[in-house]
C-alpha cells in the first residue's frame, strides 16, 4: 500500500502529473474575485471563507476523473483488481485517493492562508478556514472517487465527475463554510459545524471507497 | 495445483463469444490458445482472471493451500497493454509492482538480465521502444512469484531472438511447476504444451 501511494505521488509530482494545475487554478479563481466584487474591503472579508472554500473545491474536482482512468488505460487497473484478495480493492482506493489528496489538494490548503490575505480576511479567520480546509477536502477526494470509478471508461469524463459529485460535495461545502464563519462572526458556533465536518469527512472515508470498488469491479470490459 | 475450466461460456455485449470450452492444467502444463480476430482468446484470458464475469461453467483452482487460495491471487497477467506508467523509471515501475504484488520472487537487475535489458533500469519507460517495453512488462512476471501465467499476445512487438528469450522464460517457468495459459496467433515456441483452437462464433 505504501509502494502504491508512494508511486501515485511521484507520478502526481512529476512531469504531466498535474498537481500544480490546481493551485494554480485556485491562485486564478481567488485572484480574480476583487477585479469582479469591486475594492470593497469590508465585503471582501465577510465573502472570504466562502470564496475560499468555493475555489478550492472546484481546484480539487479538477484532476480527479484521472483517478483511475490513467490506470485503466495502460493496463494497471486490471492488475490492482486481481489483487484483490491480497490488498482489498477499497483499500487501494482509498489509497490512491490519499495520494490524489496529498499530491493535488494539501497545496491547496498551503497556499490558502495567502490567498485568504487577498481576501482581506483577519487571522482567525485565515485560520479557521485553513483549517476546515484541511478537515473537509479529504471528504470531496473519497466523493470524487466514485464519481471517478463510474465515469473510468469515459473518455471525456471530466465535467461528467465534476457533475455526479457536486450533490454530494455541497454538504461538505455548506459545513465547511459556517465553520469557518463561525470561527469570526460572534453568535454564530464553530465547533459544532466543524464537528459535521470531520464526521462527513469520516463518512465518506469509508463510504467513498467501497462504492467506488463496487463501481470498477462491475465497470471492468 | 490444478487449474480446472468446466463449460466455459462468455458473452459481450449479450452476444455469445464462444461457450463450452473446457481445460485441465496441472503443474507444469501450458495451454496455447489460438484462432482467427475475434473468436474469443482475450475474452478466454479475462474470463479465466476473473476479470469478466462468467457467461456459463466453472473456474477453480484446486489445491492452492493458503498461498493461493483463488485464481485470482495466484495468477500473473500480462495484457494487452504494458501496466507501466511512462513518467517514471523502469526500475521505479518494477520496484512498485514487485512490492505491490508481494511474494518477490527475483531481483529487479536480475529480471531485467533475463529479458536482455539490464541497462534501461534508469530510463523513464516512455524513452523505450514497443519492443522494449513489451520486454519491460515480462520482466514484471519475473519479479514477483505467481504460479499461473495468463498471456495475453505476450510476443506482440517483439523481435526473434527476444521471442526466442521469452520462449525460454515460459520453459522455465513450467519446468518451476508453473501453469501458464497463452492466447496467441504466432507460434510461441513452446513444445509439449496443450492446444486449444477457438474457433469464434458463427457470422452472418
Amino acid at each position: 500500500m505504501l509502494a502504491l501511494f508512494i508511486r501515485d505521488m511521484r507520478l502526481g509530482i512529476r512531469a504531466g502529473g498535474g498537481a500544480l494545475v490546481g493551485v494554480l487554478f485556485f491562485l486564478a479563481v481567488v485572484a480574480v474575485v476583487p477585479f469582479g466584487v469591486g475594492p470593497d474591503l469590508n465585503l471582501l472579508a465577510r465573502i472570504g471563507p466562502a470564496i475560499l472554500w468555493i475555489g478550492a473545491l472546484l481546484a480539487s474536482l479538477l484532476g480527479l476523473d484521472r483517478l483511475f482512468q490513467a490506470d485503466r488505460e495502460d493496463g494497471s487497473l486490471d492488475l490492482m483488481v486481481l489483487a484483490d484478495s491480497r490488498h482489498m480493492l477499497a483499500l487501494t482506493v482509498a489509497t490512491k485517493c490519499l495520494a490524489h489528496w496529498t499530491a493535488s489538494v494539501l497545496p491547496l490548503v498551503i497556499a490558502s492562508p495567502l490567498l485568504g490575505l487577498f481576501m482581506n480576511m483577519e487571522p482567525v479567520g485565515i485560520a479557521a478556514t485553513t483549517l476546515t480546509l484541511l478537515v473537509g477536502t479529504p471528504a470531496i477526494a473519497f466523493v470524487g472517487a466514485v464519481g471517478a470509478a463510474v465515469a473510468v471508461s469515459l473518455p471525456r469524463g471530466g465535467l461528467l465527475v465534476s457533475v455526479l459529485i457536486l450533490p454530494l460535495a455541497i454538504p461538505v461545502l455548506i459545513f465547511g463554510v459556517s465553520a469557518a464563519y463561525g470561527a469570526v462572526a460572534d453568535p454564530n458556533p464553530f465547533l459544532p459545524p466543524f464537528m459535521i465536518l470531520c464526521a462527513l469527512t469520516l463518512g465518506f472515508a469509508v463510504v467513498g471507497p467501497l462504492a467506488a470498488a463496487l463501481a470498477l469491479k462491475f465497470g471492468l470490459d | 495445483m490444478r487449474l480446472i475450466a468446466e463449460n466455459l461460456g462468455a458473452e459481450r455485449g449479450g452476444e455469445p463469444v464462444f461457450s463450452g470450452v473446457s481445460f485441465e492444467l496441472s503443474e507444469g502444463d501450458g495451454l496455447v490458445v489460438t484462432g482467427p480476430n475475434g473468436s474469443g482468446k482475450s475474452t478466454l484470458l479475462r474470463v479465466v482472471a476473473g476479470l469478466l464475469p462468467l457467461a456459463g461453467g466453472a473456474i477453480r483452482l484446486d489445491g492452492g493451500g493458503e498461498d493461493w487460495p483463488d485464481l485470482q491471487a495466484a495468477c500473473h497477467y500480462l495484457g494487452h497493454q504494458n501496466a507501466m506508467k511512462t513518467a517514471l523509471t523502469v526500475e521505479e515501475n518494477l520496484r512498485f509492482w514487485q512490492e505491490f504484488c508481494g511474494a518477490p520472487h527475483m531481483e529487479i537487475a536480475e529480471a531485467l538480465e533475463m529479458v536482455g535489458l539490464p541497462q534501461v533500469a534508469s530510463l523513464p519507460f516512455g524513452y523505450l521502444s514497443t519492443g522494449q517495453k513489451r520486454r519491460v512488462s515480462i520482466a514484471r512476471l519475473l519479479v514477483s512469484w505467481r504460479p499461473v501465467w495468463l498471456l495475453d499476445e505476450p510476443t506482440a512487438g517483439l523481435d526473434a531472438a527476444s521471442e526466442k528469450q521469452f520462449a525460454a522464460l515460459m520453459a522455465a517457468h513450467l519446468q518451476d511447476d508453473g501453469i501458464i495459459v497463452a492466447a496467441t496467433h504466432i507460434p510461441l515456441g513452446l513444445e509439449g504444451v496443450k492446444a486449444l483452437r477457438l474457433e469464434g462464433a458463427t457470422r452472418c
